[in-house]
């Protein structure tokens, strides 16, 4: 029993390192023009989206969420934030001259995404 | 709209809407604007019935109507759902205390199980949000703080059905249930996200406040009649009245009449200004004593305050550096925190005393419960939130967060003489001629600078007019940066100018040298003429001090900042003025393109330097500048080059800026504190690191308590940044 349970624990352990670090095999939405996002429970989806270099890319940013954390999307390294009105969609338009990841947020990083642009 | 060819299809469309005068279609906004009579219904339907979508955009006054409607129906909804959580979790936990639970056997079971079905309708009712939230973002690979409140509820939830259906499988000692402690962490949780939620509406105060100044309707005047209408349907270049005591409706210019307007509530500035025709007026400002007529030029979200409102919302979002760590830290935390409730739960099962499966459960659970990336992830923005929109109160728009943080770590501070340690209205205050005429002296000099835009040329132009001197044409006319101005005057080369250019010219300026430099030490600016190779005199201009640079100066020395006064003006004029201000330092006679590599030069020093400047002529020096000041602008605020734009023309702005940063920072730093050290010593005492010394555990209610109230406490101590004063005030 003991070594089952000591067995099942770090299985547990190997389990939160490889789901949440390793295998974060992302589903990535392309965009070429609009894409909705909608902002509920905690995650934004999708929370992965791909996007053209020095292209206009506009996402409808939808929350369903109404806790205060969810108020708020910021693009920290786009120096973009804007509040997103409850049960309405908020446009947020984007062109992005240089390649790279750029994370998208709340106001306290619990809601998280990736905007990949290549 | 689907493509820029629908543009010219809802312009058409829009233009034939009856009453309308003007549209204009902007696609990469996918907005409208519409001039004229006529109300927005009927336009939205016209574009409707065209095949394309079309809603009004709201103002900003009732787009807050409706985000304060949404938060107070969900603070209802928390305070409901922790009530419901309560009014099954306390009689049990009272239960508890008193010693009056049932055992898990005969009629107690059944007991149980109904406390059990009870429980889990808590948990679906007032804890849903946190198993969906869980679920979602374990799906995405993501953990967030509902994984942290769905696990340690759900765990002791579920073991605790358990015991009730097969006690037998743990020792006498350890059946023990834990359906209220679940029902009373979510009660606590919830009730801890309902105060929170009230006590962020505080932190959005300064914003609600600008969108108060917003008047509710306008006096129109169309067809010749006076109207009164909402202010959503004012359209471009609508004629508006206002009368003493009324709000300004629209950005406009005044085309009837005169008046006095109070523009404090924007820039600060206590001294109303008086306007005449063709004087611009801003929205929100507060028209004191004429009756006035103007032409709406800028409406809905293109006036001024709507876009100082933006602004400051756009600031209150975005993170200081110091903010970018924990940003880190944050998006790791709660696996991390997953991996510590794992070894925690090994540790007492290897090694914990009888009844292990009671300890393992409840310390595994404390731990889950107890931390909370909620308190670290707001500890930075919220605090930025309230500083940002203290700084506005005192008319101080910050542009973000980063600025905010470096506002707070300057070691020297540039102030530009004109227009900011000045008055920057110049005005013509000695006239020295050689051969005594002392009109055609000015009368040459004003006529040469008449096509110059520089502020000392509208001081002399300004000069002779107020003489009734004629001024004539000027054929080949050249500014020199830095040097003067030249030109051909009824067939004479004429220059005005500084010792600089006279030199270059090769004129002789030896005999009224001392004069000059008289005139200078006594802060003026003199200026030579010279006609065909001949100085012809001496022009001087002076800038009156500002009332309170003086003062300001002097709060900057005690905020321990060294002050440096910047300008091209002669060094004689400049040290006069530094002496009088009290300035450490002067660097005179700089050309206008140098100021930004003066400040790259006391950047090289080692020095963190903020310039101070009136946006326009200074953005080469504001953008070099760690932190850029641009003062003075009233309510102009399309600074691009500003890291900080003062709408009032005093440099105790830049002082009150310099506070308010520091006060932000100060509160940020006791927020990330708090949250570390809750954390990082709640954590281990919730997993039992005590219990072998002091036999201590801690209850996983009150783990519930302390990460309710974690958040709330950093939200509180934000908000004691509202009562922030500046130094001045408090004196």
């Amino acid at each position: 029993m003991t070594v089952f349970v000591n067995l099942l624990a770090l299985f547990l352990i190997g389990f939160i390192v490889w789901w949440f670090w390793l295998a974060k095999s992302r589903e990535v939405a392309a965009v070429s023009d609009v894409i909705d996002i909608l902002v509920e429970g905690g995650v934004y989806t999708p929370a992965t989206i791909e996007a053209t270099k020095s292209k206009v890319v506009r996402l409808n940013f939808i929350r369903r969420d109404a806790s205060p954390c969810a108020e708020k999307v910021i693009f920290p390294g786009l120096g973009i934030s804007e509040e997103l009105p409850l049960n309405q969609t908020k446009r947020v338009e984007l062109q992005v001259p240089q390649s790279g990841e750029y994370e998208f947020t709340c106001q306290m990083g619990m809601y998280r995404g990736t905007l990949i642009v290549k | 709209m689907s493509c820029a060819g629908c543009v010219a299809a809802v312009e058409e469309t829009l233009q034939k809407v009856p009453g309308v005068t003007e549209a204009s279609v902007n696609f990469a906004e996918h907005s409208a604007k519409v001039s004229g009579a006529v109300d927005a219904e009927s336009l939205v339907n016209a574009v409707e019935a065209a095949g394309y979508e079309a809603a009004e955009l709201k103002g900003t006054d009732e787009e807050a109507q409706e985000k304060e409607a949404a938060e107070l129906a969900y603070y209802r909804e928390l305070l409901k759902k922790s009530l419901v959580a309560a009014a099954v979790g306390a009689p049990l936990f009272l239960m508890g205390l008193a010693g009056a639970m049932p055992g898990l056997a005969g009629m107690g079971r059944l007991f149980w199980l109904v406390v059990a079905g009870l429980s889990l309708f808590v948990l679906i009712y007032s804890g849903g949000r946190f198993f969906t939230g869980a679920w979602k973002s374990f799906k995405n690979h993501n953990a967030n703080m509902d994984t942290l409140i769905a696990l340690g509820t759900g765990t002791a939830w579920g073991y605790s059905l358990l015991i009730t259906l097969f006690p037998s499988i743990v020792p006498p000692q350890a059946q023990h249930v834990y359906f209220e402690a679940a029902a009373i962490i979510i009660a606590l949780i919830n009730f801890g996200s309902a105060l929170e939620m009230r006590a962020r509406g505080k932190t959005s105060e300064a914003i609600k406040r600008l969108i108060g100044l917003q008047a509710k309707t306008a006096r129109v005047i169309r067809n010749g009649e006076e109207q009164d209408v909402p202010i959503e349907q004012v359209g471009l270049n609508e004629t508006l009245r206002v009368r003493p005591g009324e709000k300004i409706a629209v950005d406009g210019v005044i085309i009837e009449g005169h008046s006095s307007v109070d523009e404090s509530m924007l820039t600060g500035e206590p001294i109303p200004v008086e306007k005449q025709m063709g004087d611009d007026v801003v929205a929100g400002t507060m028209n004191k004593s004429g009756t006035f007529l103007f032409r709406a030029t800028r409406i809905g979200k293109d006036t001024a305050l709507a876009r100082i409102i933006e602004m400051v919302r756009q600031a209150q979002n975005s993170k200081p550096a110091i903010g970018r760590l924990v940003d880190k830290i944050a998006a790791v935390f709660v696996p991390v925190v997953l991996l510590i409730a794992v070894i925690t739960f090994m540790a007492w099962f290897n090694f914990g005393p009888e009844p292990k499966s009671a300890y393992v459960l409840v310390t595994t659970m404390t731990v889950l419960i107890i931390a909370c990336p909620c308190a670290l992830g707001l500890a930075t923005p919220i605090s930025i939130m309230v500083g940002v929109g203290k700084a506005a109160e005192y008319g101080i728009l910050i542009r973000n967060g980063e600025a905010l943080q470096r506002a707070g770590q300057l070691t020297t501070v540039v102030l530009d003489k004109t227009g900011t340690v000045t008055e920057g209205r110049p005005a013509v205050t000695e006239l020295i001629a050689v051969d005594g005429d002392e009109q055609r002296l000015l009368h040459i000099a004003a006529s040469l600078e008449a096509g110059s835009e520089h502020p000392l040329a509208e001081a002399i132009v300004t000069g002779a007019k107020q003489r009734n001197l004629e001024l004539e044409p000027v054929k080949n006319f050249n500014a020199i940066a830095g040097h003067g101005v030249q030109g051909e005057l009824a067939g004479q080369q004429v220059l005005l100018g500084n010792k600089k250019l006279m030199a270059d010219q090769q004129i002789d300026i030896e005999p009224h040298a001392d004069q000059a430099q008289c005139l200078a030490a006594e802060g003026q600016t003199p200026m030579y003429v010279a006609v065909d190779g001949r100085c012809l005199g001496i022009v001087s201009v002076s800038d009156p001090i500002k009332q309170d640079s003086k003062a300001a100066i002097e709060r900057l020395h005690q905020a321990g900042l060294k002050v440096v006064m910047l300008t091209g003006d002669n060094r004689a004029t400049a040290e006069a003025v530094a002496a009088q201000v009290g300035v450490d330092e002067v660097m005179a006679e700089v050309l206008p393109e140098d100021k930004s590599n003066k400040v790259a030069q006391l950047q090289q020093r080692g020095e963190v330097v903020g310039m101070v400047g009136d946006g326009i002529n200074d953005a080469p020096a504001l953008a070099r500048a760690d932190v850029g000041f641009a003062i003075g602008s009233g309510t102009d605020v399309a600074i691009e080059s500003a890291d900080v734009t003062l709408m009032r023309g005093s440099l105790h702005g830049v002082a009150d800026a310099i506070e308010v940063s520091k006060a932000t920072l100060k509160n940020i730093k006791q927020n990330l504190f708090g949250a570390f050290i809750y954390n990082s010593l709640g954590i281990p005492v919730a997993a039992g690191v005590l219990f072998p010394l002091t036999g201590m555990l801690l209850n996983p209610m009150i783990a519930g308590a302390a990460m309710a109230m974690s958040s709330v406490t950093v939200v509180t101590n934000a908000n004691r940044l509202r009562l922030f004063k500046s130094e001045r005030e408090s004196a």
